[in-house]
């Protein structure tokens, strides 16, 4: 693991957002390293969402700044930041419903497409070349997400499952250096459940992963590095093994213990590894 | 009363899933705007076809249902494609009639086609200041920003009293059928030919977008603005581009039928023609080009046989002038009531009734 910012993918270092008096995210830090996978976990209400939003450009921070390979990141719209590389999935899935399963991926691709908006208008240039490259594209990544079969059906007529695979190829069809995955193994069954374990340990040679997730054991198989979030602070930080092992974590997730109301604040964040968070 | 080549000049921007049988797949992978053209032609043959062989009524009605169906297409793109809800779309109508109507009155010497081409690029402007205005808005708001355009604009016909003529509006001559055609087709058979020329490559255009990217990114701000943003899609662009392209759309559906009918008056841009071309819309089925046609025809014929109803059992005056309307919400409700997605979706359930092999229009 390497230590500078510069050679980070992506690294967040003390964002904070405020939605009126509630301070959801404090001066948070977070680092993403290349072909990493990161996950991210806390309790109900720690944050997580939150942060998430704050990486795909969403939501913009109160304060503390977003670096992306090396360069400043605010500013930007989500469509800018997707426009650079960054693609997410979301809990609800957020497919197209009135559009088929190609479509959706098609769209997803969108920013792979190198006709100007002239082109796009009178569909002349780089446009039927666009369109068939886009296309082709889209049936790949279906064909690798295994859901080739369904190209043709609106995303609302097939399984929880299924359209998790299309929200997934959605997202991974432009080619993304950061894919954000939102609760991936929400409502998944245990053999679903592994062949989604398999596809993330995939994505790595490809690209880097940030992962929400309840699965405790999803993300220990999975990732290099975890963050743990509560409310709105990093308690812990490092290995699936160093998390495990930490008192604050424990502490988090099966309440305060006697010895102090608020668990966050006496914990330090443990400067084990800055791969994964300041 | 349609033409088939007219049905499947409509046909091109709804992409059928078939088999990739080698006819058909050589067909799918000419360039779209090659495709629509070739259909345009096609199409424009038939209504060709339509004009010389009826009357100077009929060829009327025919350049009626022409540039209607222009301006419901352009609505059809807002509203079907990127979900953005307007009833201000008379609006641009009334800015491209007078636009025509002054370009003739004020610079004689220009050509038609000139008159046209600024038409658009007057109704463009004017679609980019109003669309970036409400680009923020949403649903009922934005329905309500573009109701003020609707109900405001035809009063500035009577504030400039002087220039845009008042309540009686502007009277303009235009040039008929060239020398050469002279005895051959009619000034009313010329005109329509013009509109449906006018039209079917301004459809082409219109086709050619829906059914290629910004058409999809459109769609996909219609059913998800975040997801749509982290696809990259920007959404605000996105949203202004479709408000400019049926803005554009409408304003040369003005301008034509100005031309076709030499008086504009602004009687005839009222909120209730916003709302009849919405309400239109709906009858035909929001959703697919084809549905702006079904949509033109029933918004131009139904006026006609609800005037002849009237005239044949010689109700009064009154009744006569109101029977259309009536006539139109009544079929309107038991479309709906019957099938909810319009005359489209009874015309899709019909064809796939008859099987996959009957819903690809072999060219």
């Amino acid at each position: 693991m390497t230590t500078t910012a510069g050679d980070q993918l992506l690294s967040a270092d003390g964002v904070t957002v405020r939605f009126g008096g509630l301070t959801a995210l404090d001066g948070v830090g977070l680092r993403v390293a290349p072909g990493s996978v990161v996950g991210l976990i806390g309790p109900n209400g720690a944050g997580k969402t939150t942060l998430f939003n704050v990486l795909s450009g969403i939501l913009r921070p109160n304060a503390g700044t977003l670096t992306w390979k090396g360069g400043p990141q605010s500013g930007r719209g989500p469509h800018g930041l997707a426009r650079s590389g960054i693609s997410r999935t979301f809990q609800g899935l957020n497919l197209f419903a009135r559009m088929t399963v190609l479509d959706n991926v098609v769209a997803g691709a969108d920013r792979l497409a190198r006709g100007g908006p002239l082109s796009m208008v009178t569909g002349l240039g780089r446009h039927h070349r666009d369109e068939r490259e886009l296309r082709s594209r889209a049936l790949a990544a279906l064909d690798r997400f295994g859901v080739a079969e369904h190209a043709h059906r609106l995303p609302g007529t097939l399984p929880y499952g299924i359209q998790k695979q299309v929200a997934l190829a959605r997202a991974c069809v432009s080619d993304p250096e950061l894919l954000l995955l939102d609760e991936p193994a929400s409502g998944l069954s245990g053999r679903q459940m592994d062949t989604l374990a398999e596809q993330i340990r995939s994505f790595r040679t490809s690209m880097a992963v940030v992962l929400v997730e309840h699965h405790m054991d999803l993300v220990m198989d999975v990732c290099d590095h975890i963050v743990v979030l509560d409310f709105g602070r990093v308690i812990s930080t490092g290995t699936p093994d160093e998390v495990r092992a930490d008192p604050a974590v424990t502490r988090a997730y099966l309440g305060a213990s006697a010895d102090g109301p608020d668990p966050a604040a006496d914990t330090a964040p443990t400067p084990t590894d800055d791969g994964a968070a300041r | 009363m349609t033409s088939p080549t007219r049905e499947r000049a409509e046909r091109a921007p709804v992409p059928t899933p078939t088999a990739p049988t080698s006819p058909a797949g050589r067909w799918r992978a000419l360039p779209a705007p090659l495709r629509h053209l070739l259909l345009a032609v096609l199409a424009l043959t038939g209504v060709c076809g339509l004009v010389l062989v009826t009357g100077d009524l009929a060829a009327l009605r025919f350049a009626a249902v022409g540039y209607t169906l222009l301006a419901i297409a352009g609505l059809q793109l807002l509203v079907g494609g990127s979900g953005q809800i307007s009833l201000g779309h008379g609006a641009f109508l009334m800015i491209g009639a007078y636009g025509m109507a002054l370009l003739v009155l004020h610079q004689p010497m220009l050509p038609l086609a000139a008159n046209l081409a600024i038409v658009v690029a007057v109704s463009a402007v004017a679609g980019v200041a109003v669309g970036t205005a409400t680009a923020r808005l949403h649903g009922p708001y934005l329905a309500g920003a573009t109701l003020i355009l609707a109900v405001g604009l035809p009063g500035l016909a009577h504030r400039y009293h002087e220039f845009l003529g008042g309540s009686n509006g502007l009277n303009i001559r235009t040039a008929g059928a060239p020398p050469f055609l002279q005895g051959i087709v009619s000034t009313s058979d010329w005109r329509a030919l013009v509109v449906w020329t006018t039209v079917l490559l301004a459809l082409t255009v219109l086709a050619t977008i829906s059914s290629g990217r910004l058409g999809r990114r459109m769609r996909a701000v219609r059913d998800d603005e975040t997801a749509a943003a982290m696809s990259g899609v920007p959404v605000g662009s996105t949203k202004v581009a479709a408000f400019v392209i049926a803005s554009t759309a409408g304003g040369l559906a003005g301008g034509l039928q100005a031309y076709v009918l030499g008086t504009v008056t602004p009687g005839s841009f009222t909120l209730a023609l916003s709302l009849s071309l919405i309400a239109a819309l709906v009858l035909g089925g929001i959703g697919s080009m084809w549905g702006a046609l079904w949509a033109a025809l029933a918004l131009v014929y139904l006026e006609v046989w609800a005037s002849d109803l009237a005239g044949a059992l010689d109700l009064g005056r009154d009744v006569e002038n109101n029977l259309p309307v009536v006539f139109f919400g009544v079929v309107l409700i038991l479309v709906l009531r019957f099938w909810p997605l319009g005359i489209q979706g009874l015309v899709q359930r019909l064809i796939s009734r008859r099987g996959s092999s009957a819903s690809a229009p072999t060219p």
